[in-house]
This record gives C-alpha cells, sequence and structure tokens, in this order.
C-alpha cells in the first residue's frame, strides 16, 4: 500500500471509531448533559464559594481560578464515562482485534472526548459570563488549547483505569497531577499580562503529550 | 547472583563511606554560609537527596521504555523499585526542604520554593502509579500500563517546572530566592561527595529492594506450581 493510502486509510479508520462514538452519545445521552449539569452547578456553587467583597482584580483572578477547575472536573467527569460501552460490552477487544492501527482507536476517542468538552463549554463559557466576568478571546483559545491536552492524556489514563478493579476511582488520581500544567497554562492565558506565553505553553504541552499518548496507547490496550 | 549481591555490597560501602565523610566534613570543614549561617548546611543533604530522586525516575523511565522495547518482563520489577527508591528519596526531599524553610522562613512550606513544589507533583504523581500498580492484576498489562505512567511522569518532571515558573507570573512574586550556584571550592567539593554517596545509598537500596521482590516473584511462582 502507498503512503497516500495508508493515510487515507487511517482517516477513514479514525473517522468510523469517531462516529461510533458519537452514534453511540447521540443514542444513549449518558455523558454530554451529565457534564453540562455538572459544569453549571459547580459554577453555582463557586458562587457561594467566593466571598462579596473581592477588590475587581482578585475578584477576575479567583473566578477565572475556579472556571478552569470546574472545566477540569467536567473533563474528568465526561472520562470517567469514556470507555464504559468499551469494557460493559467487552467492544475492547474487538477494537484491538480490528485490522486497524491501534493509535486510531486513540485518536478517534480523542476526537469524540474534544467534541464533548466543546460542548460542555458551549454552555459553560456564557453561563460563566453571565455569573461572573466577561469572557475574552484569548481565554477561548486556551479552551481550545487545553481541550486537546486533556482529551489526549484523559484517554490513555482513561483506557487505563477501565482495565483496573478500581474502575473510575482511579482516573482522578491518575489525571490530577498531569493536569496541573493546564490549568496553569489555562489560568496564565486567561488573567495574566501576557497571555501569549501561556498559550505557547499549553501549545507545547499538547504536542508534547499528544505523540507519548499516540504512541502509547497500544500498549495499553492489548492484553 | 553473586555478582549482584557484590555490586550491591560496593555500592553500600561506598555509600557508607561517601555520605560519612561528607557529613563530617560538611559540619567540621566547610565554612558557614554568610547569608543563612549553620542552618545553610542541610543543602549537603537536601540537594543531593533531590537529584538522586530525579536520577531515580529517570532510570524507572528508562526501563520502563525498555519494557516497552523489548517486552522482557523483567524490566518491570526493574523500574518498579527505581519508582520506589524515588519516592523514598522524593518524601526525604520533602521533608529536608520542609526543615530548611521552617529555619530560613519561619514557615514549614512555602509556594515561592518551586523544587518542592515540584517535588510535590510528582509524590502525587507517583503516589497514583503506585495505586494504578496495585489496582490491576499482575502480568504483562500491568506492567505494560505501569510503564507507559511512568514515563509520562519522566516528561512531566520538565513541563511542571516550567509550569511552575510560569505561575509564579500570575500568582505571586518570587518572594524567596536561594543562592545560586556560586559556590565555594570547598563547598562544591563537599556537595560533589554527598551527592555521589546518596546516588551510591540508592544504588545500594536498589539492589537489596530488586533482589527481594525477585525472591518475592519466584516464592510466588514456587507456590504456585506446587499447589
Amino acid at each position: 500500500m502507498t503512503r497516500s493510502a495508508a493515510l487515507r486509510q487511517y482517516a477513514s479508520d479514525v473517522a468510523v471509531l469517531a462516529r461510533k462514538d458519537a452514534l453511540l452519545e447521540l443514542r444513549s445521552r449518558d455523558t454530554v448533559p451529565a457534564m453540562l449539569l455538572f459544569v453549571v452547578g459547580s459554577l453555582v456553587v463557586f458562587h457561594f464559594a467566593v466571598p462579596a467583597d473581592l477588590s475587581a482584580e482578585t475578584e477576575r483572578v479567583v473566578a477565572f481560578g475556579l472556571l478552569w477547575v470546574a472545566l477540569l472536573f467536567t473533563a474528568i467527569l465526561g472520562l470517567t464515562r469514556a470507555f464504559v460501552a468499551e469494557r460493559e460490552q467487552r467492544l475492547i477487544d474487538a477494537l484491538v482485534l480490528a485490522p486497524c492501527d491501534r493509535s486510531a482507536i486513540w485518536l478517534a476517542k480523542t476526537l469524540a472526548v474534544i467534541a464533548f468538552l466543546l460542548l460542555a463549554e458551549l454552555i459553560a463559557l456564557p453561563a460563566f459570563a453571565l455569573f461572573f466576568e466577561p469572557i475574552d478571546g484569548r481565554t477561548i483559545v486556551a479552551f481550545l488549547l487545553a481541550n486537546i491536552g486533556l482529551a489526549a492524556v484523559g484517554t490513555v489514563l482513561a483506557a487505563v483505569s477501565a482495565a483496573s478493579r478500581t474502575r473510575e476511582l482511579l482516573l482522578p488520581l491518575l489525571l490530577l497531577p498531569l493536569a496541573i500544567p493546564i490549568v496553569v497554562g489555562g489560568i496564565g492565558a486567561s488573567v495574566a499580562d501576557e497571555p501569549a506565553q501561556f498559550l505557547a505553553f499549553l501549545v507545547l504541552y499538547d504536542a508534547v503529550f499528544a505523540i507519548i499518548s499516540w504512541s502509547a496507547f497500544e500498549y495499553v490496550v492489548t492484553e | 547472583m553473586s555478582l549482584r549481591n557484590s555490586l550491591g555490597s560496593v555500592f553500600a560501602i561506598a555509600a557508607f563511606a561517601f555520605l560519612i565523610a561528607s557529613i563530617a566534613l560538611a559540619f567540621y570543614w566547610v565554612p558557614t554560609d554568610a547569608d543563612q549561617g549553620f542552618s545553610q548546611r542541610i543543602f549537603y543533604i537536601h540537594v543531593p537527596v533531590a537529584l538522586t530522586a530525579y536520577v531515580c525516575f529517570a532510570w524507572g523511565a528508562w526501563k520502563a521504555l525498555r519494557l516497552l522495547w523489548t517486552g522482557d518482563k523483567r524490566y518491570d520489577l526493574e523500574s518498579y523499585t527505581a519508582v520506589h527508591m524515588g519516592v523514598i528519596f522524593g518524601v526525604l526531599v520533602l521533608a529536608t526542604g520542609a526543615i530548611w524553610a521552617r529555619i530560613s522562613w519561619g514557615v514549614w512550606w512555602s509556594w515561592g520554593e518551586r523544587q518542592l513544589v515540584l517535588f510535590l507533583i510528582l509524590f502525587l504523581f507517583y503516589c497514583a502509579y503506585f495505586m494504578l500498580r496495585n489496582s490491576v492484576d499482575a502480568g504483562p498489562r500491568q506492567a505494560r500500563m505501569s510503564a507507559v505512567y511512568s514515563l509520562f511522569g519522566v516528561v512531566l518532571i520538565p513541563i511542571s517546572f516550567l509550569a511552575i515558573r510560569l505561575a509564579e507570573n500570575f500568582i505571586h512574586p518570587v518572594v524567596f530566592t536561594r543562592d545560586g550556584p556560586q559556590m565555594a571550592g570547598s563547598m562544591f567539593f563537599v556537595f560533589c561527595l554527598a551527592t555521589v554517596g546518596t546516588l551510591a545509598l540508592a544504588a545500594a537500596l536498589y539492589h537489596v529492594e530488586l533482589s527481594g521482590k525477585r525472591l518475592d516473584l519466584k516464592l510466588k511462582e514456587l507456590r504456585k506450581a506446587h499447589s
């Protein structure tokens, strides 16, 4: 097979697998509504956690910090469901046996997770603007970049935790230390005077961890 | 096997000699630091231990890479033992760092000290590594998952360090700064001595722990075969 034909095959494998995830979600409507409700609920909780008499600048930093925490927890919530169908129906064995590159499974799942996160943010960011502070372009760019990193690393770790005895309990423990740089980059991009270096940092994180996750996924799913 | 055992003994003896020498020199020979006074001498324990912890994590990741590369399962135990040692030395870094912070600045913890914050993140990360190992059934899959996770860890070290530096731009300015690399020749000499000693100690512990874990594994296999 020529190089371009192989690439086309890979792309169509990814498209089929990602479509499967979208279809599953469309039919069951398990994950995305839960993520939406969770992120709005946590924003309401945060309102009561932040004192009302902060200075405008402090309130801005605190509010954006909480927004990023809310996004991280929402992503974890979504990721704990990422491999549930694969595990319960033993679908993962079939996927691993399928004559496609195993990294295509990772890429498709990552794309699906990014799509779910985008849907959650489509509600969360306007709600945040309504409740707390206006959202500007750099925050939106930071969220787009953070989605990639979170989904890339999170998909590998979700596959790991789906194969463990403790299941959903394990994922937050595995993901939180790895997500700290994303939160730093995100908050910095939202509130710092020069957001460019934080956005560049997020790009670096995405690139490094996407490459490792892409190449490591195969070792996680094969028996 | 006997060669391995003797290598462990060599490391143990070297660790003993170098550590005793460096502690003695650090207390009686090295000049007292002009800024921080006597308490600066914890530097000769704190920093070598931190370097050793990094070396252990890197060694664990290297063995993890070898495992994924070759599929040889003995690398799993070696990687696990290296990470185990790294966590022990990492806890020592946090403890000595807390003592130093208490004496220098009057607080047990300072978010302004990058190295300590980094070790806290790494501590969380590698605790999760142990959780992962414990909650997956032993076998080639557990070995590969742990290997992938420890590779994540070694990439997380520089990324986190960068993140902590960047975070200072919006959280707070750097309040506390420690001496730069400019130190007197005698200080540097004792520091190198202590580093070699700590590395030898880690290597000796690694050998002891590894042969212990190998024995455990062999015993389990024998029991399985017997029953």
